[in-house]
């Protein structure tokens, strides 16, 4: 015979202002197996527990049914202390009479009586709970992180610090990311390059640290502690272990008339290229859209001049499969594509550039050697017309709606670099608020009004128009004076909003995360869990999860090596006990739960068995993996022969549910 | 402020002003601004506001060309033409009895028939 | 259609544990209001969900039963509410074959984000319910209440 105890929850006012509490012990204490009901005014307290673990011992409780909040909050602190009481944690259930009663309904009664039934459900439930134990599973002592910018360099590095080894899959020929093509950064004007290369080079000396360059993550499989991860290693014709990054090639190769993306596509590059001077790893990679050897098998020159022997035409992408016991998502952001916002003439007018064009212009490294000269003639610009908000904040389905962040930063940058460099430039910009929250950066956005004389307008840009002479009107309001300005500037530069990496999304399918709306990643708990996702084991570094600054980004980073690192200190894990299995008896070994498992947690194993007369035969029946099962229930109701059941969610117990509420 | 005038210019536009974050990029499109005593942003901010005494009585209400550039480049969807044409209802409804069959306009007057109220129609009847 | 006022009816909501469950909660952190007739169990996954449940459910006297999961391609176990959708298609077919009114099972994906949208789907589920009124088909008048 059952002994339940019941335990209400006033929480404060919070269920005792709209539900009867007195009333929902008094009616469950009349319960079949209920020993005890009992209502407090706060459960969760320290006193609450106790109440609950004093009922247990001088009871003898065989389950307990806690009414309060979601099981989402408490389910694990009334667990625990049943379970220092003496009762298996798993005999203990929670009625959810907060979230999803009182706090919904406004009528006592009907509450009330909602109430009493939930508690209820959950005595039908418990009486049929068995007590689980959890099983432990050992954790991997390797980091995987997805992404080689300044998030995952910084990731990779602080886990390296802590003795583990770690992995970085980076789709480009290089790790830096973004960072790596930013001129200088705000608030205080050092070179990006200067703070970034030297952590590009500590990343590929650290012995801990393994860097997977041009490559994807192909398949992601298992689970916290335990994931065993696919990496495409695309074929970069070039042989990593034999090249020295001398870069001959690089100038032989004829085919020069290559867009080069590190420069935004603002210069040209060759087939076989190496993306900067100080990338990481410093090894040729071949385009094989462009190298004519790989499109019609004419030409080797890099190979000829190849002194090292490195270039391999006939090199295929590889696959390379390794165990992780924590998986960091560092993909980072791009800037969003322009093309639905023609009136800013982007499309058409090569004088028109995004900022992070910009920024290219502006680097020593990058097309013009570091000279600011207008994209279209060669010329240096004295009028420049910065827009801000270029997709950002956008409600009309063309651009994103919410705020990108870095903007405002970055252009007052721009505009006191372009100030400081050239002071006969005046330099305007549009703005509809100017948002500096941050250390040292409002004082950073106000220098470059009061100090550099950059005219920030209230307003916005209504049309950008390339006029024959080369120039460009700009048509825009001026919201305090009240007017309509036209601005005759030599460049446009266009703060565009910035969006998630568009592998991001596949990803994430692969990872079974969850993403929002806009294919940012979701944190687990947007204030209290912010760098670790809903899935065990995922955590999140840097612009994947919003937009962010670099001392965001580092910061986060760094949360999120931590986090990782203390999974990785783990020996094992605790398993979820909530798992299936099988009774082997009615079994009958079709393989239809084997075919529903998303985890491949089903086998199948050949077991004798007694039959009448003293005979024994062979049959094949289904056995759960309990380390490997993330117990879904996918294979339960698959199972034709109601073989395969749920610890904790059995079928019993959930049909017990149903009558409970129906009744 | 008139509370009626504003709801009911409100639901005739189908516009929710408050979606408005004063960027002025509708203001910075306007052809038609150097015609205006009040513009198009301000236009927003007024019915937001409720003043809409002064915009009934103002000549920009005829100013603005219903070019809907201002509802293709808003960035928050507000759409300050609609806001604009709504006014305009709002004044033509209380000159009173002044409604004209298509009947009834004399064919003499074809010529000078504004094009841009036909084509006004259209567009806010089509869009 | 005559639509009985006093009739309330039961409703049995299946809430998966990562999606729909925590958007119920936040529904009810924000207050917002749904009847009482919804009474929620939490299962893993809304693949947990047996048809076999919604028919005891059924029997055992419930106007309307709603299963809600995560939103398609977000399972937290990968694909399991693409199981839940095949499923329930069939069972959709059969209780049409039955003569059951189709109205009163649904399946809907909430997503731990959408208090409001749990909030409404609960709403508009229980105003159908209500017009189609009490569930006399598949009741088993030997669970009656007395």
């Amino acid at each position: 015979m059952q002994r339940i105890g019941v335990f209400v929850c006033h929480c404060g006012t919070n269920i005792a202002a709209t539900v009867d509490v007195k009333a929902v012990a008094e009616a469950l204490g009349h319960e079949a197996g209920v020993v005890i009901s009992q209502d407090y005014q706060y459960m969760c307290s320290e006193s609450g527990q106790n109440l609950v673990k004093n009922a247990i011992k001088e009871h003898k409780l065989t389950g307990v049914v806690v009414c309060s909040c979601s099981p989402r909050m408490h389910e694990n602190t009334f667990r625990k202390a049943a379970a220092s009481a003496g009762l298996n944690p798993y005999l203990v259930e929670i009625a959810n009479i907060r979230e999803q009663c009182s706090w919904i309904h406004k009528d006592i009664a009907s509450a009330t009586e909602k109430a009493i039934i939930l508690g209820r459900a959950a005595i039908a439930k418990v009486h049929l709970n068995t007590p689980l134990t959890s099983m432990e599973s050992p954790v991997v002592k390797r980091a995987l992180v997805i992404g080689g910018g300044i998030a995952g360099i910084q990731t990779a590095l602080d886990i390296a610090e802590a003795g583990f080894e770690v992995d970085i899959v980076e789709k480009e020929p290089t790790i830096g990311g973004k960072m790596a093509q930013i001129d200088k950064t705000f608030p205080t004007l050092d070179c990006a390059a200067c703070i970034l290369t030297p952590k590009m080079v500590e990343a590929s000396q650290n012995e801990k640290i393994t860097i997977h360059s041009f490559s994807e993550v192909s398949d992601v499989k298992g689970f916290v502690g335990n994931f065993t991860v696919t990496i495409k290693k695309k074929a970069r014709y070039v042989d990593e272990t034999k090249c020295t990054g001398c870069g001959l090639c690089t100038e032989k190769c004829p085919m020069k008339k290559v867009p080069n993306e590190f420069n935004m596509g603002l210069d040209n590059r060759r087939a076989v290229y190496i993306p900067f001077a100080q990338a990481v790893p410093k090894v040729a990679t071949i385009d094989p859209n462009y190298c004519m050897m790989l499109k019609n098998g004419k030409c080797g020159v890099c190979s000829k001049v190849c002194s090292a022997g490195a270039i391999d035409y006939k090199q295929t992408d590889r696959f390379v499969e390794q165990k992780y016991g924590a998986i960091v998502v560092a993909t980072g952001f791009n800037p969003i594509k322009l093309d639905k916002y023609d009136e800013f003439a982007y499309s058409y007018c090569p004088d028109v550039v995004t900022s992070l064009e910009l920024e290219r212009l502006m680097n020593a490294a990058g097309p013009n050697g570091g000279t600011l000269l207008r994209p279209s003639d060669k010329t240096h610009p004295h009028t420049i017309v910065f827009v801000q908000c270029v997709g950002s904040r956008c409600d009309d389905g063309k651009g994103k709606q919410y705020c990108s962040k870095i903007c405002c930063m970055y252009t007052a940058k721009h505009a006191m670099l372009i100030r400081e460099k050239y002071p006969d430039t005046e330099v305007y910009v549009f703005y509809i608020d100017v948002r500096t929250p941050g250390k040292n950066f409002d004082e950073f956005y106000r220098r470059a009004v009061e100090q550099y004389n950059v005219h920030y307008i209230k307003g916005m840009v209504g049309k950008v128009s390339p006029k024959a002479d080369g120039k460009i009107d700009v048509q825009a309001s001026d919201l305090l004076a009240g007017e309509q300005l036209h601005i005759n500037a030599d460049m446009v530069v266009l703060a565009a909003a910035i969006e998630p990496d568009k592998t991001a999304r596949p990803l994430a399918t692969m990872l079974t995360t969850q993403m929002d709306t806009n294919d940012f990643f979701t944190e687990a708990h947007p204030k209290l869990r912010p760098v670790e996702s809903a899935t065990a084991g995922i955590f999140l570094s840097g612009a994947c999860q919003g937009p962010k600054d670099i001392p965001e980004t580092v910061a986060q980073a760094s949360a999120a090596a931590a986090k990782a690192i203390g999974l990785l200190c783990k020996n094992s894990i605790t398993c979820n006990p909530c798992v299936a299995h099988s009774d082997e008896l009615m079994c009958n070994g079709c393989s239809a739960c084997e075919k529903v498992c998303p985890y491949g947690a089903i086998t199948y194993q050949d077991k004798e068995f007694r039959m009448p007369n003293r005979t024994t035969a062979v049959r094949r029946v289904a056995s759960v993996n309990p380390a490997v099962c993330q117990g879904c229930g996918a294979c339960t109701v698959a199972c034709p022969s109601g073989a395969m059941d749920l610890n904790g969610f059995s079928n019993s117990q959930i049909m017990a549910e149903v009558d409970a509420i129906c009744k | 402020m008139n509370k009626n005038l504003k709801d009911w210019i409100d639901i005739t536009s189908g516009v929710n002003v408050r979606k408005c974050m004063r960027c002025g990029k509708c203001t910075a499109t306007c052809p038609s601004y150097n015609e205006m005593e009040y513009h198009p942003h301000q236009f927003v901010y007024m019915v937001e506001r409720g003043e809409i005494e002064p915009l009934i009585n103002s000549e920009s209400l005829y100013k603005c060309l219903t070019c809907f550039v201002c509802v293709e480049r808003c960035p928050r969807n507000v759409e300050p033409a609609k806001v604009v044409e709504a006014v305009r209802l709002a004044a033509v409804r209380r000159q009173g009895k002044n409604h004209l069959s298509a009947e009834q306009i004399p064919p003499a007057l074809d010529d000078d028939m504004p094009q841009q109220a036909i084509v006004t129609a259209f567009r806010k009847y089509t869009k | 259609m005559q639509v009985n006022e006093n009739f309330k009816p039961v409703i049995v909501a299946f809430c998966c544990n990562w999606c729909s469950y925590a958007g119920a909660d936040l529904s009810g952190t924000n207050r917002l209001n749904y009847p009482a007739n919804v009474k929620i169990i939490r299962v893993p996954c809304s693949c947990r969900v047996n048809p076999m449940f919604i028919l005891r459910a059924f029997q055992k006297g419930a106007d309307g039963v709603i299963i809600c999961g995560c939103h398609p391609g977000d399972c937290h176990y990968t694909s399991g509410n693409y199981f839940t959708r095949r499923r329930i298609t069939l069972l959709y077919s059969m209780l049409d074959f039955l003569g059951i009114e189709r109205k009163r099972t649904r399946l809907e994906w909430v997503s731990a984000a959408e208090g409001a949208k749990f909030a409404s789907v609960m709403e508009q589920f229980v105003s159908d319910v209500q017009k189609l009124g009490p569930n006399r088909r598949l009741e088993d008048l030997r669970c009656r209440k007395q």
